[in-house]
């Protein structure tokens, strides 16, 4: 594979840009890998990626029904940050928002970090008292986080309104090391490494059963025939349970819609990302000038990839307030995706009870920042069935009541 | 907008009048149950792409609990039914087995 650089466009801007190679191979399946991972999203690509980069697997067939990141990975909203309340959290979230400082070094590929800074404001003294506990944590932690007055808030978003009569700004828990990245390009920077790694990424390949004989993994049946493979990995988001059900376990898992919309765009008025976990709205400037809104999830059960009209309502109304001059903006596009909620609202990283099948699932609303340290944790588990990054996350801990407690951190915004 | 008839008050609610409040007809396993029974009570739940049947109550209405039978891919609404029962009635599973042949919930159908 060519390497991209300032080189490459140079040459190739002298030759008409015909030298350009596709980005990733599209190969039919073989009979037999190593490992297949099913869901070619960013957390499944990354799984294969530091499989064959760290774990020297390289044997591997990353299967995807639809097309590549277009699941949640293409409908997120970008923010990565790592400032949790608990140890295990921390740990695997710094340990991705580190890997994404360096990952377009790495992949050879520009996924645009963009390390702006993530300010969660404090709305009501509730959450002062939740931040300041959080800023102290990750102190412990070693994440660079710190509690901010109001006034510091005005001067890195000089936009918002810190008075509001429904929701004044109390002050605000400041990662200036966390941001954004380009989601899409996440996942096609890992697809094209794992594909130069001799990797097989298979779109349009729907999982139909998977087989297993005495309660080790054989092998799935897919709509494009017969694969085997020695160990699987279903790294699948929002339709995990219905995998789970192939597999013949069930989850701790319940699917719903979480939203997002984005605006008109503007001339660049705000450098950082804003979370508003009180009322529920999150919001960035893309590098394109549109507003990135996030908004609350459904809490209810549904497939529909949508989202409710009163949650955007609600969301939109919360965010006028707290940034006036969002009043005017057009709306140009909601869209809605389906996130995998456990009760903790952690993840799942675990063996499960069918050998040699893994489950890397329950991201819910905030999955994309994860990516490289899921990845990396999920390969480690795979290739050596023990990470320290994964331990704490095993579908166990809900028999053993050892929960992983983010209903804070995680339970609304992202 | 999700709107469900509330069969107590016979009122059609939108969703916003409406809080979900997780899967129906659930066993209540107290503390004889098995490990296995007890988490599953507390954190398994199911998780269907179709046919699903939940509990709601009509909280901005009259303040009722109620059972949905609902489809989780296109919204569509089979039917509303009494919280004083521990499985659906036969009316709602005929309307279901009409519209989605073939359909089964948790050993239902």
């Amino acid at each position: 594979m060519k390497r991209y650089s300032a080189f490459a466009i140079a040459r190739e801007a002298l030759r008409h840009h015909s030298g350009w190679q596709r980005a990733w191979r599209s190969p039919e399946p073989k009979s037999r890998y190593d490992v297949v991972i099913v869901g070619a999203g960013g957390h499944g690509l990354a799984t294969a990626y530091y499989l064959g980069r760290r774990f020297g697997i390289k044997n591997v067939a990353v299967i995807e029904k639809g097309w590549l990141g277009g699941g949640n990975t293409g409908r997120n909203t970008t923010i990565i940050r790592s400032n949790y309340l608990q140890d295990p959290s921390a740990a695997i979230y710094e340990k991705s928002r580190s890997l994404y400082e360096t990952l377009s070094q790495e992949l050879n590929y520009n996924i645009m970090f963009s390390p702006r800074g993530v300010i969660m404001l404090a709305q009501t003294h509730h959450e002062v008292r939740g931040y300041q506990r959080t800023a102290h944590a990750n102190a412990l932690q070693g994440v660079t986080t710190e509690f901010i007055s109001p006034r510091r808030v005005k001067e890195l978003v000089p936009i918002i309104n810190i008075d509001g009569p429904r929701y004044p700004v109390l002050g605000g828990l400041w990662q200036a090391r966390g941001g954004t990245a380009r989601h899409d390009a996440v996942a096609w920077g890992y697809a094209r490494a794992c594909s130069d790694m001799g990797m097989d990424i298979i779109q349009q390949c729907e999982v139909t059963g998977i087989r297993q004989t005495d309660g080790k993994v054989t092998g799935v049946s897919t709509t494009r025939g017969e694969i085997g493979c020695d160990k699987l990995g279903l790294v699948v988001a929002g339709h995990s349970g219905v995998l789970a059900d192939m597999a013949g376990f069930r989850l701790p898992v319940e699917s719903v819609a979480l939203q997002a919309l984005v605006s008109e765009p503007i001339k660049p008025c705000m450098d950082v990302v804003v979370m508003a976990n009180t009322v529920h709205g999150y919001m960035s400037q893309s590098d394109k000038g549109e507003m990135v809104i996030g908004g609350g999830a459904d809490g209810y059960n549904n497939y529909t990839q949508r989202g409710s009209f009163h949650h955007i309502e609600e969301t939109v109304r919360a965010l006028i307030e707290t940034f006036p001059m969002i009043s005017r903006l057009k709306m140009l596009r909601q869209w809605g995706g389906i996130v995998d909620m456990t009760g903790d609202r952690s993840p799942i990283l675990s063996r499960t009870p069918l050998d040699g099948c893994f489950i890397n699932c329950g991201w819910g609303t905030g999955g994309f920042k994860a990516i490289p340290g899921s990845g990396y944790g999920m390969a480690e588990l795979m290739a050596k069935g023990y990470s320290p990054l994964t331990d704490a996350f095993g579908l166990e801990r809900f028999r053993e009541g050892r929960f992983i407690d983010e209903s804070v951190a995680a339970g609304v915004a992202h | 907008m999700l709107t469900l008839r509330c069969p107590v008050c016979g009122i059609d609610a939108d969703e916003t009048e409406l809080s979900p409040g997780g899967e129906a007809h659930l066993t209540r396993f107290g503390p004889d149950a098995s490990d296995d029974d007890f988490h599953d009570y507390l954190f398994t739940r199911e998780n269907p792409r179709g046919v699903h049947f939940e509990r709601w109550r009509h909280s901005y209405g009259c303040g009722k609990w109620f059972h949905a039978a609902r489809c989780t891919v296109t919204l569509e609404v089979f039917g509303t039914y009494s919280a004083q029962t521990t499985e659906p009635p036969a009316g709602i599973r005929a309307v279901i087995a009409e519209k989605r042949p073939g359909w089964s919930w948790r050993g239902l159908s």
